[in-house]
């Protein structure tokens, strides 16, 4: 019977970084939630050390006793996790660095021909009506100006959307969710 | 087993995977010339098309199971070929190499300005070969892998070019995405802790001695993961976002792909791993409402790839309500609808590429008078549109009547509020096209840019998906019988465990050699499988350690 009673302090490690990577994924930033991903990413690997059972030696034969191994499947995965939440980090940082580029901001926006579509149920338009016609903003100019939440904080910002702004500064705690 | 056998067919296993990311490789190392690996994907693609049907004829007589570099299947990963998983790998084969083809006739058209070619070739490839893998996985974790290696090329894909709408888009999908990707990470790792696997035939047998609660917070957490990479409705939100600011050869095959990858997964652990349907009634909510809100959600668009996106949502809920009823009519219908689908909504995204290129706009404000000026095109969207409708005798009205008899011969209440979901999501499909249809096609519209012409290397693909559309409808009976074959499979687990486990407890690989000197049964749930083993070491360490808790 192996010994699979799991360590106190890895499950509370887990649950710790789990509720702050969920927190941060909830935020508007793509910086906070890149740490959010990264938290989230490490708890659920720390998770798969639980579920290895009990801290034993190295699998290796000859070095260590059968008895005192350590599951190395888990640990087999988890390498494989880490490489894989290595590239996305990479690839969301490239993300919020291309999308502050763009946009002066790196916030994760809603559906924006969503929100059109429902200013033409409120004006109780016919969907197939010429509903472009009292909108004179591109999509891509919409995207730029809208910032539901990571801007509201900051009212030295220049009224011109094209005014550099830090995109997730400490300052920006205000109207989440 | 060892060497090459050429009357097995158990190497063929394999090459759907490793081709595609042998050519990505050698694409990726020469960068400089595109022409070279337009050359190399075309190739590559084909080889797997053909290495796909051979399968998919082979495996008729029962499942070929591949154990990776000969370990044995349950300590080793398992590459597993059943009716379901090739008869996926040879649709898909064909829509991609389809896709591909577009996408070369598109790039020599615009001189490759707006994707960057270098990229655009070798992340393709990446992206089938991850399909392929999520589709021949016979190991939850290598399936997590597979998910992995097509989501990061989609991920590279829809953000192609890098400009302000597709990093907009292209940001919700890849945080949805991951978000599904750390749901599947922590199923895996619960079923590992409650069983001491990851191998799905293990874990078959495996799972029923776990306790009820925990089977059904695994099962419920590998639905979640799936569904959200399935659109599935409460989690579809992302999807008629992200998928239509792609590159139209890029929309299209991730709307016959992605969200059909998830689909399978989901028949594949429902099937296998928990064949008792306990959740059955959530799938068929969750598929009345993805029906029904999707279209509603399609008829209350003016741009034509986001209506085409939304049915693409509306009409994941088919499968699920065929996956839901847990019977072998059922899963035979929603196998077939899978396939139907994937065809033919890849082929719309490719005809409303066409269109943007002919008539210069996606949305139907902008559009008119197509069938007049380019009565090819006309046809080329009329055929697959009303496939999707499922206006009889094309493929989408078979599928659709088979689900329906399914659902009708299941014949508790749920199960026909169902039908008359599945049959008003029909009609109001077919509302959604039809408006599409006169708004773009048929009446007069907007003048049309005259210079905009239709490169005959981009018909010729959607000509033949399209085509390949239409042949499910003539192959229609043999395909359905092939389908029906297939769904006895999976309502049979015991099949699948006995292909990838032929004694029981291990599969064919070298090391399953090792293991038989020692002999040493499986103790499920205690056994904590993770010995790997150098071929040296003949000595067998499965007995689980005792006690040992040193730190």
């Amino acid at each position: 019977m192996i010994d699979m009673s799991p360590s106190v302090t890895l499950v509370l490690v887990v649950v710790a970084l789990v509720a702050v990577g969920v927190y941060l994924l909830l935020e508007r930033s793509l910086s906070r939630v890149l740490l959010g991903v990264i938290f989230l990413g490490n708890g659920i690997n720390l998770l798969f050390l639980v579920a290895g059972g009990a801290a034993g030696g190295a699998p290796i034969i000859g070095q260590t006793e059968e008895s005192e191994m350590s599951d190395p499947l888990p640990q087999a995965m988890v390498l494989t996790a880490i490489v894989i939440t290595l590239g996305m980090t990479a690839f969301l940082l490239a993300m919020a660095y291309r999308s502050w580029q763009l946009n002066q901001h790196d916030e994760v926006q809603d559906d924006l021909e969503d929100r059109r579509t429902a200013r033409r149920a409120a004006a109780d338009q016919a969907a197939f009506e010429d509903a472009d016609a009292d909108v004179l903003s591109t999509l891509a100019e919409d995207a730029a100006e809208v910032r539901d939440e990571t801007g509201d904080a900051e009212p030295a910002e220049p009224a011109a959307p094209a005014a550099p702004a830090a995109p997730a500064s400490p300052a920006d705690q205000g109207g989440r969710r | 087993m060892n060497g090459l056998d050429l009357s097995d067919l158990t190497w063929l296993v394999p090459l759907p995977v490793v081709l595609p990311l042998f050519a990505a490789g050698l694409a990726l190392a020469l960068w400089r010339n595109g022409k070279a690996q337009g050359v190399i994907s075309v190739v590559a693609l084909s080889l797997v098309l053909l290495s796909s049907v051979a399968l998919l004829v082979a495996v008729d007589d029962g499942p070929l199971v591949l154990d990776v570099g000969g370990w044995a299947a349950p300590v080793g990963i398992d590459l597993v070929a059943d009716r379901l998983s090739t008869l996926m790998l040879t649709v898909s084969a064909a829509v991609t190499l389809c896709v591909l083809l577009y996408s070369l006739a598109q790039g020599v058209e615009d001189g490759d300005a707006e994707t960057p070619v270098a990229i655009f070739h070798p992340t393709y490839l990446v992206l089938t070969a991850g399909v392929a893998n999520a589709f021949l996985s016979g190991d939850l974790f290598n399936l997590y892998v597979g998910f992995e290696i097509l989501l990061a090329a989609s991920y590279v894909l829809i953000t192609l070019g890098g400009t302000g709408e597709r990093i907009r888009a292209g940001t919700i999908y890849v945080v949805v995405s991951l978000v599904s990707s750390v749901v599947f990470l922590l199923a895996i790792a619960l079923t590992y802790a409650a069983t001491g696997t990851v191998n799905l035939a293990q874990l078959a047998e495996r799972l029923p001695e776990v306790d009820p609660t925990v089977q059904l917070v695994l099962q419920v957490l590998l639905l979640l993961a799936f569904g959200i990479k399935a659109a599935i409705f409460p989690l579809s939100a992302w999807l008629p976002d992200s998928y239509p600011t792609a590159p139209a050869p890029v929309t299209a095959v991730f709307a016959g792909l992605l969200t059909k990858v998830g689909v399978y997964a989901i028949i594949r652990t429902q099937t296998l791993l928990f064949p008792d349907g306990r959740v059955d009634d959530l799938l068929m909510w969750a598929a009345l409402a993805t029906m029904v809100v999707g279209i509603l959600g399609a008829v209350a668009q003016n741009d034509i790839k986001r209506l085409v996106s939304f049915t693409l949502v509306s009409h994941i809920g088919y499968m699920i309500f065929g996956i839901a009823m847990s019977s072998e009519a059922g899963l035979a219908a929603a196998v077939f609808y899978v396939a139907h689908h994937i065809t033919v909504q890849t082929a719309l995204f490719l005809v409303v590429g066409l269109i943007e290129r002919r008539g210069g706009s996606t949305s139907l404000d902008d559009l008119g008078g197509l069938a007049k000026i380019a009565p090819v095109l006309a046809v080329l969207f009329f055929v697959p549109a009303m496939n999707l409708a499922g206006i009889p005798p094309l493929s989408g009205f078979l599928g659709k009547a088979g689900l329906l008899q399914a659902g009708v011969a299941q014949g508790t209440p749920l199960a026909y509020a169902l039908v008359v979901g599945a049959v008003l999501t029909s009609l109001l499909t077919l509302y959604a096209i039809v408006k599409a249809w006169n708004k773009a096609f048929w009446q007069a519209g907007p003048a049309v840019p005259v210079e905009a012409r239709l490169p005959r290397g981009m018909i010729a693909p959607t000509a033949a998906l399209v085509g390949v559309g239409l042949s499910l409808t003539v192959l229609a009976g043999p395909l359905f019988s092939y389908t029906e074959r297939a769904a006895a499979t999976l309502r049979d687990p015991a099949q699948y465990v006995n292909a990838v486990l032929p004694d029981g407890t291990r599969g064919q690989g070298k090391s399953a050699d090792v293991a038989q000197d020692a002999g040493a049964g499986t103790d499920p749930p205690e056994d904590v499988s993770g010995d790997v083993r150098d071929d040296d070491a003949r000595e067998d360490v499965r007995d689980a350690p005792e006690g040992g808790d040193g730190g």
